[in-house]
């Protein structure tokens, strides 16, 4: 029989919640990683028990941690515990926490610098991993994006990284600038029909899309509009939250901008909004049902300075029409007095008959709903800060 | 042996309890003495110093017989107490928060 795993990433830990297919009952394992931030775990698509965790510190900056038993135990690739260690070249291991920029001459022109909050240039600065994205094909390849912005790669399960600079080297990498959570890229897809496209997006740049395995990029932000720009349909500077498209489906994209919930049905090249209805249409996270391509969910929060729901009511909304016309989704949901925030990473759907759509809040709650969004339970009340949360299913 | 004391979470990660003792050919420096240490727990290279410059991490600071050493070149040598094993150096994760 199948079963769930959720990994769940927070501000001081990470958390495993297990339960079999019908959802009902959880088990709550952790914190691993004990006062460490958790920005993001995720298992290989073909390789549940692989599973890839971003840990970061203020104080000791990124380690990438890698299980291969499903989270029973961890270790940092290629570094053996406590003993010193060389390879055969007399090269030291310990080089899976390493995320370098590349400055070489050939390709580093452009990568030196970029847009500072006063308009100035200012150095790239690697800060942490806010997103690991493993391959669809091999369990040893992994993606990860960085803030400062960046996308690198890891083909031998995470011992050893290596940045794809085409992206900062883009023309316009000089002109991407922070916004107030920092230079992150976020949101990581990869094209299950096309394994040499992927799409990608930053905050606040926009988003961007390879057609030759990341080796060149471009910007696909036509149809974007965002009034705190000069120029509001600027090719980039867009505060893209996250994006999201259904497997079966990869040039329907659909994205929680900063404000405007979005849709492209021709891979980026041009977007349109589907904020219909909804109640405010700021946001962060935005997922696909697992089954059913239209269907969309997205969590309404109230403004960009005000980062909870409105009315104090946790409303998930769903489209079955791929946008436009929404329906509130709340029970088993609090409905009064709830001030929390769903960060962009904080939601997940799972691929079960009847799909579990999964979010966790600011105030340390994750839930679940068994049924595609129509009821939702809480699986645990009082984690930390959630960060991050992805849903696996496994045997 | 030169001991050196770490922080919590970075004994945690070296798999390590209590104090770690270090054989430091030459000259014992800042530099020397931390080159040591990454080469013995390799999983805590870029957690004390940056990756690429070597340079201190912001919020760690490195103490040793009641004196800073944290602003300190990273050849500047260490006191004999700590060459001998007298003193431990420290590396302190600076206090955050109110």
């Amino acid at each position: 029989m199948s079963k769930v795993r959720v990994l769940v990433g927070t501000k001081k830990g990470a958390f495993i919640l297990t339960s079999d297919a019908l959802r009902k009952q959880w088990k709550v394992d952790g914190p691993h990683f004990a006062g460490w931030e958790i920005y993001h775990l995720k298992g290989s698509p073909i390789d549940p028990q692989r599973i890839y965790v971003s840990q970061t510190s203020g104080w000791f900056g990124q380690i990438i941690q890698r299980s291969d038993d499903g989270g029973k135990s961890w270790h940092q690739p290629g570094t053996p515990s406590g003993k010193t260690a060389t390879t055969p070249e007399g090269r030291t291991l310990g080089e899976s926490n390493k995320f370098v920029y590349d400055t070489a001459k050939k390709t580093g022109r452009a990568l030196t610098t970029h847009q500072w909050y006063d308009g100035t240039q200012h150095p790239w600065e690697f800060k942490r991993i806010w997103h690991l994205e493993p391959s669809l094909t091999d369990p040893d390849l992994v993606y990860a994006g960085a803030e400062d912005a960046a996308l690198f790669v890891s083909k031998d399960g995470g011992k050893n990284w290596k940045e794809l600079s085409g992206l900062r080297g883009h023309k316009s990498g000089k002109e991407w600038m922070p916004g107030a959570g920092g230079m992150g890229l976020h949101t990581i897809l990869l094209d299950p029909k096309n394994p040499n496209r992927m799409f990608i997006a930053i905050s606040a740049a926009g988003a961007f899309r390879t057609d030759d395995a990341g080796k060149t990029w471009m910007p696909i932000n036509r149809g974007l509009k965002s009034q705190f720009m000069p120029d509001p349909e600027a090719q980039v500077g867009h505060c893209v939250h996250r994006i999201a498209f259904h497997p079966s489906k990869p040039d329907v994209l659909y994205m929680q901008k900063h404000w405007d919930v979005m849709r492209s049905d021709n891979g980026g090249e041009s977007w349109h909004e589907i904020s219909g209805n909804l109640p405010t249409d700021f946001g962060f996270p935005i997922e696909v049902h697992a089954h059913d391509p239209k269907t969309v969910y997205v969590v309404p929060i109230k403004s960009d300075s005000e980062h909870f729901p409105p009315e104090g009511k946790l409303r998930v909304y769903r489209s079955k029409t791929g946008g436009n016309e929404w329906e509130a989704l709340t029970k088993g949901l609090p409905q009064k007095d709830c001030y929390v925030n769903i960060l962009r990473d904080a939601s997940s759907v799972d691929t079960l008959d009847d799909c579990g759509i999964y979010f966790g809040t600011t105030g340390g709650q994750v839930y679940v709903s068994p049924n595609g969004g129509d009821s939702w339970e809480t699986i645990v009340h009082d984690l930390p800060a959630v960060l991050s949360v992805e849903a696996q299913v496994f045997k | 042996m030169i001991r050196v004391v770490l922080p919590a979470h970075l004994q945690t990660l070296a798999a390590i309890q209590g104090e770690v003792t270090l054989d430091v050919k030459g000259k014992l420096t800042i530099q020397t003495l931390l080159d040591a240490l990454e080469m013995k727990y390799p999983m805590l290279r870029g957690t004390i110093r940056e990756h690429v410059t070597l340079k201190r991490r912001p919020f760690l600071r490195y103490f040793a017989c009641q004196e800073d050493f944290s602003l300190e070149s990273p050849d500047t040598s260490l006191p004999d107490a700590v060459a001998f094993g007298k003193e431990p150096f420290l590396v302190v994760g600076s206090v955050a928060g109110g």
